[in-house]
């Protein structure tokens, strides 16, 4: 196969795609249509956990700024949580640094699994990198994105819309959380369910699941032997084991 | 809070600093698709399952088993997306069916 071929026709295609500015801008509209609905259970998921961490910012005397500035900047949901006795507790940036690194290590793996989308998306590619929490990550992902829809705007406008939700959750738990008086317990479960009907529909889709089988024994064991919260580093040790060790029959198997 | 507002600017400033290095760093190690070792590639195929299946882990991590309601609501939760998956096949209503029943479970049943 000829790599460079293959990159010059596409190439080619986006700068005749680009031609056409009219075509375009439909097209972003339509891509702003498909991509809302993909977000709603990310609002759900989003907007609750951030109303939790923005009441619990609050109990914590900080001030609105803490929660909103947070959200968006450093933009992880589990760190975040975690921010909150970092900050309350003495001052010691090294040790911070590391543990963050230690909680956010798994996006390594996001971004591995979406160098090839993410590639060719033009300026908006920085943004998306930036903003590629779990959840949108796992939707950019799995979604199989129709020919009329642009890719890079799709991939931007799952991100951006993720993102509003986290940073408005925060800030709205901050200001009214104590007002809100429906019983919300279990809400948090969407992000479980999303998760759950996102595995499906790849299993759904492929024909051997060797790579799946690998990520549910690699992390329901390591989950046993380290506990909560320490499993993550492990398991990505582990998968990453069990995946080059059974390189060749995964790639016969199953991979196109 | 013990953290002066210096202080906990630092700290803030260090954590969104490891989330973007998380964030891009596969991305500036392998920036050119000819110079990216096959290796590489084949992870990024077989890596999603593998993360997908994660997750969902990563989620129950702190369901008990062992004590409580023994994790009950979260099974029939999961049985209840996945047989909505498979019966309507429409990813919004398996999500939204699935948390309902978890959100009724929790709070009357449980």
């Amino acid at each position: 196969m000829n790599n460079n071929e293959v990159r010059r026709t596409e190439k080619d295609i986006n700068q005749a795609d680009g031609a056409g500015k009219e075509v375009k801008s439909v097209n972003i509209k339509e891509t702003f249509k498909f991509a809302f609905p993909k977000t709603l259970p990310v609002m759900a998921g989003y907007v609750f956990l951030g109303i939790s961490y923005g009441i619990l910012m609050k109990t914590k005397g900080f001030g609105f700024r803490y929660p909103v500035s947070m959200a968006a900047i450093v933009y992880g949901g589990s760190l975040e949580f975690v921010m909150v006795d970092m900050l309350m507790s003495k001052f010691n940036p090294v040790q911070s640094f590391l543990l963050a690194l230690m909680i956010q290590a798994r996006h390594i793996f996001y971004g591995l699994s979406m160098l090839d989308k993410y590639n060719d998306i033009g300026g908006k590619k920085i943004y998306v990198i930036f903003a590629m929490s779990d959840e949108t990550f796992s939707i950019n992902c799995s979604t199989r994105v129709p020919a009329n829809i642009d890719k890079g705007w799709f991939y931007f406008f799952v991100s951006l819309f993720d993102h509003f939700y986290w940073v408005f959750g925060a800030g709205a738990g901050w200001l009214i959380g104590s007002l809100i008086t429906f019983n919300t317990e279990g809400l948090d479960f969407v992000m479980t369910a999303m998760f759950t009907v996102i595995l499906l529909d790849k299993l759904f889709h492929e024909k051997k699941h060797y790579t799946a089988v690998i990520g549910a024994l690699s992390s329901i064991s390591c989950l046993l032997i380290f506990g909560a919260d320490n499993f993550l580093i492990p398991t990505m040790a582990m998968m990453l084991i069990l995946l080059i060790a059974f390189r060749k029959p995964i790639e016969k198997a199953e991979l196109d | 809070m013990i953290q002066t507002v210096p202080q906990s600017i630092i700290t803030i400033a260090l954590c969104a600093l490891a989330t973007i290095l998380t964030r891009f760093i596969p991305f500036i190690l392998f920036r050119s698709k000819e110079k990216t070792p096959k290796v590489v590639e084949y992870l990024g195929k077989a890596l999603p399952a593998a993360l997908f299946a994660m997750l969902v882990v990563y989620c129950l991590r702190n369901t008990k088993i062992s004590t409580g309601n023994h994790g009950i609501p979260e099974l029939i939760g999961i049985l209840v997306v996945t047989a909505a998956y498979f019966w309507k096949k429409n990813m919004l209503v398996s999500m939204a069916a699935g948390t309902i029943v978890y959100m009724l479970l929790v709070q009357f049943v449980f």
